[in-house]
């Protein structure tokens, strides 16, 4: 990491930060404003938040393909591959397990009688 | 200090290692929260209890905070001592706003009877945002010990280390707040 380039420029702060700020405003928009149709907020909102993470680690966290951010990048992408799994693993399972053993309208001694 | 040439990037690395794992702590609380989201065992819902502009504000001040410590890092690397405090002041400040109003936050829904025990939604909310919080918490500890140390040392190259270690977690948890106030505030409220 050389000192003269790590920690970006005032422009790329400034950049970042402007970006954030619409990107923060596009999302609490979609929720508030009620412009967009229910069934899309979710998608939107997801999106804006993938945008700034992404806005945010290039130009606050300085991640990216030179020479130098290489290492942190590529340290970074395994951590999101794994967040990846954790996150998406879990709500399949747990998706699936609500799905198969939800309440039914069964009685206990009914359901043993059945057997 | 060391005899080999390390510039401090061998420990900025190990630093951002550690927040990788960090990161994994948060990932398997949003996916606790996720999956208890819907359990809110007759009690209150999130779309009655966030207050969406409250949390923009709260938001906004995070985000201003990581501008400050971005401008707080170049003042650094022109070795002007006194913006560099000045900025991590602003920084300070910015910060314990945020904690203030996350507190107010806390004590407004235990207040109203939606304490973490009150379902499993709110025990997930909880230790989410708690822990979010806590980071935060450390984190203004840890920017009043640099302020000082650099009115003792100057910027040196221990100094320069450990506020470039300072800035990737401060920038991180502006990161984490992104998740937080999208699948958390805004996905409850939809």
């Amino acid at each position: 990491m050389a000192h003269t380039s790590s920690h970006g420029t005032a422009a790329s702060i400034l950049w970042g930060f402007l970006l954030s700020l619409i990107l923060t405003a596009l999302a609490f928009g979609a929720v508030m404003g009620g412009a967009v149709p229910r069934g899309a907020v979710l998608p939107a909102i997801t999106l804006l938040a993938v945008a700034q993470l992404i806005v945010q680690l290039v130009f606050f966290l300085h991640l990216g393909p030179r020479q130098g951010q290489r290492g942190n990048t590529a340290i970074f992408l395994m951590t999101a591959m794994l967040i990846g799994i954790v996150v998406s693993g879990s709500l399949w399972v747990m998706y699936n397990a609500n799905h198969n053993m939800s309440p039914t309208q069964m009685t206990i001694a009914a359901a043993r009688n059945r057997d | 200090m060391s005899a080999h040439h390390d510039d401090g990037s061998r420990t900025t690395l190990g630093f951002w290692i550690y927040l990788m794992s960090d990161c994994l702590i948060f990932a398997s609380l949003f996916a606790t929260f996720v999956v208890l989201a819907g359990n809110v065992a007759g009690g209150p819902e999130g779309r009655e209890l966030f207050d969406l502009p409250y949390v923009g504000w709260e938001t906004l001040l995070l985000l201003v905070s990581s501008a400050t410590f971005g401008f707080a890092m170049l003042a650094m690397e022109r070795e002007d001592r006194r913006a560099l405090r000045q900025w991590l002041v602003l920084t300070w400040l910015l910060g314990a706003g945020f904690i203030a109003m996350e507190l107010h936050e806390f004590a407004a829904l235990i207040a109203e009877g939606a304490g973490p025990q009150r379902s499993a939604f709110l025990s997930a909310y909880f230790t989410l945002v708690g822990t979010h919080g806590l980071h935060v918490t450390a984190g203004l500890l840890w920017l009043a010990v640099m302020i000082h140390q650099l009115s003792v040392f100057g910027i040196d190259a221990m100094v320069r280390r450990r506020l470039a270690c300072l800035s990737l977690f401060w920038h991180f948890l502006d990161l984490v707040w992104i998740c937080v106030f999208t699948f958390v505030y805004l996905r409850g409220a939809v």
